[in-house]
């Protein structure tokens, strides 16, 4: 294949995309019974898009299918067919097929026509018997007159100016012994305007009888074209005298009568399947010859006029698309993954830089208001909003694998026979694009567990006063400077009696050891607690659980379980947005300089000695208006000196964990607050508890970026000295 | 030649190999010279909570956070006088950059294949783990550091 045509190819897949997901979208709608007709139209323009540049390809499994799946779409659009939640839950599944073929089609992988056959016998009982069996068409073909009635389908009115004509069109033997094909005779009718034709087969012998040099059928053509008769005799100029050729001139009048004989692209759904290649090599079998799309160009747009006319509201003709505003497609540009990173690290420099200049101009005592001050102050300001753009190259709305859990959850739930319903939330919470590429396994595993083991059986769930059908959340926001995805059911929620057994069954922990709620969910994520066939008989999970974790943590991520008996449960997914820079708090504590990430200090104080208490022998927290709050000494945390022997009057940084949770952190002093460039620790050192990354300082020094929460988690809150234990209590 | 990521002693076809040598804790002590980056001055490094006593902390190399490996300490010596002119030798290690923290460097010496001796088992210590190969030159026992070893170990998960 020549390359212009990969290209295509390439931006066809690509347009797909964007269409499965506009597919997706509409049948969420409706599903959520919140569709109007124009949603309707949207997802069946998305098949019917897709069809048509798969025609244009020659990906004929794709055709065949998106053809079976716009034609009971097309029912739904002119009312025959109910959208009913099951009728939607097929069409999912038809959605799911059709991603399948086209990814399959990208990737040039074998197809497998087993589940198609299934979902497609699905839609013939559907649709009634209007469906032939497709395997067989070519055998079992009965030619047939094509219906003209369309329902549902307006065709554009036909222009008054030009003139109509029909066409008789009957070969005689002679035309089929020299060679000739009426089909390349019609094709080039059709490019002197807007035909329609239809096929009189009456003398249509039995298949038996059939042979290729005898012509038993005439073509009927109704034909709009203001080359004038002479263009269309021309057409027929090889075959003259070895046909019956009529040709009338429609009266005006009468063309305005027929508007729908008018040749839509759009009549294809209504046509039986047509096994469009077959028909061409074997003329005699092939007979009701609509327009074939598939010799068109990739111009879904052109058709896609059509289906936006139903909408009464358009006066004059839309523009393609223009009526579905969500499948608008966006002007895009495909760029190279490396040269954005090497922006983004280049962006980073700047940073450095920028801070390394500001550093030597202050150093240089250069009075507020000169010029080189208001300068940077200008470049500070530029810096921070070409790293904003460059940020929002790389970050994507997580939608994409919203919409790939949504398949996940149909497929698992279809699976072991549950109803369970998918509610998305904050699908356009946007993250870096390769923290969504690598959360796509961990989380199917989590809505995996969600579907099998979280949720009950329908019968559980109405025994227990439950709706029949499970409700499975998946929830993304941006919650203090990280992205939070929430994976949460409905289900009956973790047996931690259960859990607890196992555990000690398999020796993770000890029998006589006792543990809080939390400790019992966390054995959900070590390694070995459970294989999947003792999971299954548990109402709780655990189906490598630990690999999920190893996952999240690879991506910087924390993952958490919350779980109530009888109400279900909720998987916590924190990640850090992977952005190269950060708001950060320079503080300094016992002669180290670190970075605080602005979003998580809720607040700063000064301690009062009426502020700290005592709470264990050797802790403290701290009264911040009413609430306690514990205290954490950063410089002893960090292993960096001992506990201080008094905190009143300490700077503390007021730090607010994703579950809310504080905790006072004590620092030496607050020096500044500027923008860091994260550099990662991981790949030359290898995780430091506590610490996030690092950065370079304006000073050229480097500077190590708090990881609030996972101090937190990890501290021993330790701050009184041992020594002075007796002091302090005394 | 070489493949910069190993250690000498895996050199099969090199009649020589060029080490560069270097005085820890006034022992002799060579690298490789294919997986020597660069030479520089010691720095003041930012510290690393929660890291073993050999890891000096971190440093700014152009841009890049660079771990510092005190090799007196990792090598398991005595705590030598601290002086301010330690030479940090940047050394690349299979994907990683690390510099070694070392009193001085000495030489660049060609070594022939055959010159070099494996070095032989002593329980006492553990010194003789870091070490892949010993060669002699000019009186002076040469130990080639096996680089790998001496890496700091990732902490992939800090429990």
């Amino acid at each position: 294949m020549s390359d212009p045509m990969a290209e295509i190819k390439a931006s066809f897949f690509i347009e797909c995309d964007e269409l499965l997901e506009s597919l997706q979208d509409g049948l969420q709608l409706m599903d959520e019974g919140e569709a109007d007709s124009e949603t309707v139209n949207v997802v069946f323009r998305a098949v019917h898009s897709i069809k048509g540049g798969a025609g244009a390809f020659g990906l004929d499994d794709l055709v065949k299918f998106a053809h079976r799946f716009e034609t009971a779409m097309d029912d739904v659009r002119s009312d025959k067919l109910e959208a009913t939640h099951d009728v939607l839950k097929l069409f999912f599944q038809c959605g799911d097929i059709l991603a399948d073929l086209v990814r399959e089609a990208r990737e040039n992988e074998p197809h497998d026509p087993s589940r198609t056959a299934q979902v497609l016998t699905e839609i013939d009982s559907l649709l009634g018997s209007s469906a032939e069996d497709e395997d067989e068409e070519e055998v079992e073909f009965q030619p047939m007159t094509l219906s003209l009635d369309l329902p549902g389908i307006d065709a554009d009115p036909i222009p008054a100016s030009e003139p109509s004509y029909t066409i008789v069109f009957e070969p005689e033997n002679e035309l089929y012994s020299l060679g000739n094909e009426p089909l390349f005779l019609l094709r080039a009718l059709r490019e002197l305007g807007d035909m329609h034709v239809t096929c009189e087969t009456k003398s249509l012998p039995d298949l038996d009888q059939l042979s290729a040099e005898i012509g038993t059928m005439i073509w009927t053509i109704q034909l709009t074209t203001s080359e004038g008769e002479a263009a269309i005799k021309e057409v027929f100029d090889f075959v003259d005298g070895i046909c019956r050729l009529e040709i009338t001139e429609n009266s005006p009048a009468m063309a305005s009568l027929l508007p729908d004989l008018d040749l839509a692209p759009d009549l294809a759904p209504e046509l039986p399947p047509l096994p469009m290649p077959a028909a061409a090599e074997n003329p005699s079998v092939e007979t009701p010859f609509v327009a074939p799309e598939k010799s068109s160009p990739p111009s879904p747009p052109a058709t896609d006029a059509k289906p936006a006319q139903a909408t009464p509201s358009q006066d004059t003709k839309p523009a393609p698309k223009a009526s579905g505003a969500a499948t608008a497609p966006r002007a895009t540009v495909r760029v190279d993954l490396h040269r954005i990173d090497r922006l983004v690290n280049l962006v980073g420099e700047i940073v450095i830089n920028q801070a390394m200049l500001t550093q030597s101009v202050e150093e240089a005592g250069l009075p507020p208001n000169s010029t080189v001050r208001t300068g940077l102050e200008e470049f500070l300001q530029l810096t921070r909003d070409i790293q904003e753009s460059v940020m929002m190259i790389r970050a994507q709305p997580v939608k994409s694998l919203f919409q790939r859990m949504g398949r996940i959850v149909r497929e698992s739930s279809a699976d072991i026979g549950k109803d369970v319903r998918l509610k998305t939330e904050g699908e356009n919470t946007e993250v870096d694009k390769t923290v969504i590429e690598r959360l796509a396994d961990p989380l199917t595993h989590m809505i995996r567990n969600a579907v099998d083991h979280g949720l009950e059986s329908n019968a559980e769930r109405e025994a227990s006063g439950k709706s029949a059908a499970g409700n499975v959340h998946l929830t993304a926001m941006h919650r203090s400077g990280r992205v939070v995805i929430e994976v949460s059911d409905d289900g009956a929620g973790i047996n931690r009696e259960k859990v607890h057994q196992i555990a000690v069954e398999k020796g993770l922990v000890p029998p006589e050891l006792q543990l809080t709620d939390t400790e019992i969910d966390n054995l959900l994520f070590l390694p070995g607690f459970s294989t999947a066939k003792e999971v299954s008989n548990l109402s709780g999970r655990g189906v490598g659980m630990d690999v999920v974790r190893s996952a999240i943590q690879a991506l910087g991520g924390r993952i958490s379980i919350t779980s109530e008996r009888g109400k279900g449960t909720t998987f916590s997914i924190s990640l850090p947005l992977t952005l190269a820079v950060l708001d950060g708090m320079i503080i300094s504590v016992a002669k180290e300089t670190l970075v605080v990430p602005l979003n998580s200090i809720l607040e700063t104080l000064t301690l009062t000695p009426s502020d700290l208490l005592e709470f264990g022998p050797e802790t403290h927290v701290v009264n911040i208006r009413n609430t306690f709050v514990p205290l954490l000494d950063l410089g002893a945390e960090l292993g960096y000196r001992e506990p201080l022997s008094d905190y009143s009057g300490t700077v503390v940084l007021l730090i607010m964990q994703e579950d809310g949770s504080r905790a006072a952190v004590v620092v030496d002093a607050i020096e500044d607050q500027r923008q860091v460039v994260i550099k990662g620790l991981q790949d030359s050192y290898g995780r430091v508890p506590g610490i996030a990354a690092a950065t370079i300082l304006g000073d050229g020094k480097i500077a190590l970026i708090l990881d609030p929460v996972d101090l937190i988690t990890q501290s021993s809150g330790r701050t009184r000295p041992m020594s002075n234990l007796e002091k302090i209590a005394g | 030649m070489t493949d910069t990521s190993k250690t000498p002693d895996i050199h099969k076809d090199g009649d020589e190999i060029e080490l560069l040598s270097f005085l820890v804790g006034g022992q002799d002590y060579s690298v490789d010279i294919m997986s020597v980056r660069e030479i520089r001055g010691g720095a003041q490094a930012t510290s690393l909570p929660h890291s073993p006593s050999y890891v000096r902390g971190v440093i700014n190399l152009r841009g890049a956070v660079l771990p510092i490996i005190d090799l007196a300490k990792r090598l398991g010596m005595q705590e030598e006088q601290k002086n301010d002119r330690n030479v940090i030798i940047v050394v690349a290690v299979g994907e990683r950059t690390v510099g070694l923290m070392v009193d001085a460097v000495s030489d660049i010496l060609s070594i022939s294949q055959e010159d070099m001796q494996p070095p032989p088992e002593m329980r006492a210590d553990q010194n003789r783990n870091f070490v892949s190969a010993l060669t002699i030159v000019n009186d002076r026992m040469i130990r080639v550091l096996d680089l790998n070893a001496v890496m700091p170990e990732t902490n992939e998960e800090a429990a």
